[in-house]
């Protein structure tokens, strides 16, 4: 009898998630030993006409990492729903966006500007920009469309399972991959870790105060965080009480805030906003001056509450951006423009 | 924009000061704005981030909050509960292109039917300024592009030459920065 098929395939993530499966270590290998692997983009050389000759849901199960950001992403994830029982969300970007995601809150020609252009490091005279189709002698070359808006995996097929995690622990991931193959599914649409806030396991959770109160918030690339102490108490913006648990809390055991990577509880709709409520409720202040000064700790709420929920956010992306997109319109040339971004002086840091 | 645009303003009235209010403004017949659909929550404080987010979402071109005035609150606190959460969130819808406007929070108390007449036109004629929000339909345009399956060529798509859109209000090495 044949081994089952497995896959694991990405989209717009940084590579972190493919380590975390090699991150389980030996177990790797007892996997190994249990299944085969129909497409790994990063270890195995496997291609896209592989996954096509494969009979629709040959494949057991397959783990998407990554956002989707391009037309190849989509192509791809619908390839890979096709041929598979199980889709799981693997990692916070699949599963909600994660940090791909905040480029919501830009324009696509602005990203393109900025990177083709723009940003200090870029040397490009030429102008060259990614085309969708270029022309030379007859002959046609490609590239994917770059989207308008970044989307989390279920947002562009159906998903059976979530695995929180920026990147999801080894333990989480094992627990995972036992249960396949054990064949004793969760419920559909089940987020594989435990549904209590990060604050449930947390190893200063003693150190919480009964009544938290909080002057003002603290960031910290200026400020000390107590290694013992609660870090919520501290005032720096620990998003462990409305974050779900199952990480181990690595963060706070390095003496870093949590940053809600393992998304919301089963129970809320808007990570961002729970965060946001949590959070502002615990403040001391009571004058609108004071409430001000006390949250300038939080420069940026968007990106601080929606660091890795943009996508899965009910708001999803900033009203009022350019609203072509997916038409393959070409994204024009910088020369034909005014430019918009004056240039970064020298020496700011 | 359309000079018959109503706009659709979602109000959250706590129950024991602004929402009296409001019954107060309605048994003394006062007119004001047919904008406003309201909720009765049992405190300011009750209402969840989510909630006006919701509201957004699903259509409102603006969220009204109502309390009791700082140091009435029938919870002794909710109110200012209430005044952080919405400080902060101001803020962040502002990231998302929702401007300041389309969100106020009010302390009314149940003497102030007037103050929920003027409130109600107030805000009424400042979303009409700025036009509907309709985020419900651009997120369905936002989607449009998962239709395609294919890219199409140029000569098939008119708009190739459109000029881009520009946004300059927020240069990104700042974000950077």
């Amino acid at each position: 009898m044949s081994k089952p098929k497995i896959g694991f395939y990405w989209c717009a993530s940084c590579g972190g998630c493919e380590e975390s499966l090699v991150d389980i270590a030996e177990a790797i290998l007892d996997v190994a030993e249990l299944v085969d692997f129909a497409i790994w983009p990063v270890a195995m050389d496997f291609k896209r006409a592989d996954v096509e000759k494969l009979a629709d849901g040959e494949i057991v199960a397959t783990m998407i990492n990554g956002a989707v950001r391009t037309s190849e992403q989509e192509e791809m994830a619908r390839l890979l729903r096709q041929k598979s029982q199980v889709i799981i969300a693997y990692g916070s970007c699949a599963y909600e966006g994660g940090i791909p995601a905040l480029s919501n809150l830009f324009p696509r020609e602005q990203i393109m500007r900025y990177v083709y252009h723009d940003a200090p490091s870029v040397q490009n005279p030429e102008g060259i920009e990614p085309q969708t189709e270029f022309h030379e002698e007859g002959r046609v070359a490609t590239l994917p469309e770059f989207r308008s808006v970044v989307r989390a995996l279920d947002q562009v097929v159906d998903v059976d399972y979530y695995m929180p995690g920026c990147a999801p622990n080894p333990e989480l991931v094992l627990s995972a991959v036992k249960t396949l193959l054990s064949g004793e599914l969760p419920p559909k649409g089940s987020v594989l870790a435990p549904d209590v806030a990060q604050c449930d396991g947390c190893p200063r959770r003693d150190t919480k105060p009964a009544d938290l109160k909080i002057d003002k918030f603290r960031r910290t690339p200026w400020n000390k965080i107590d290694p013992e102490v609660c870090i919520l108490a501290q005032g720096f913006a620990c998003l462990g009480p409305a974050t779900r648990s199952g990480c181990g809390e690595r963060c706070i055991r390095g003496n870093m805030p949590c940053t809600g990577c393992f998304g919301p509880l089963g129970n809320v709709r808007d990570h961002g906003a729970k965060m946001l409520a949590a959070l502002t409720s615990l403040l001391d202040a009571k004058e609108e001056e004071e409430i001000e000064e006390a949250l300038e700790g939080i420069p940026d709420p968007a990106g601080t509450f929606y660091r890795y929920g943009m996508a899965h956010s009910m708001l999803r992306r900033k009203a009022g951006l350019p609203e072509v997109s997916g038409t393959g319109r070409q994204v024009p040339r910088t020369d034909a423009l005014p430019p918009t971004i004056a240039p970064v002086p020298t020496g700011v840091k | 924009m359309p000079d018959d645009f109503q706009p659709k303003i979602l109000a959250f009235f706590c129950n024991w000061c602004t929402y009296t209010a409001a019954d107060l403004a309605g048994v003394s017949r006062m007119k004001y704005e047919a904008t406003t659909r309201v909720v009765r929550v049992m405190c300011s404080g009750r209402i969840d981030p989510q909630f006006v987010l919701a509201a957004f979402a699903k259509g409102a071109d603006g969220v009204l909050i109502g309390g009791c005035h700082p140091g009435d609150c029938h919870y002794i606190e909710g109110n200012y509960k209430t005044l952080r959460r919405f400080h902060l969130l101001q803020r962040m819808l502002g990231d998302f292109g929702i401007e300041p406007e389309r969100v106020r929070l009010e302390w009314i108390s149940a003497s102030e039917g007037d103050r929920v007449k003027t409130v109600i036109n107030e805000m009424t004629e400042q979303i009409r300024a700025l036009g509907p929000l309709r985020l419900p339909e651009r997120m369905g345009e936002w989607d449009r592009e998962l239709e395609w399956a294919q890219v199409p060529t140029i000569e098939e798509n008119p708009d190739a030459n459109a000029p881009a859109f520009q946004d300059s209000e927020k240069p990104i090495p700042e974000v950077v920065r």
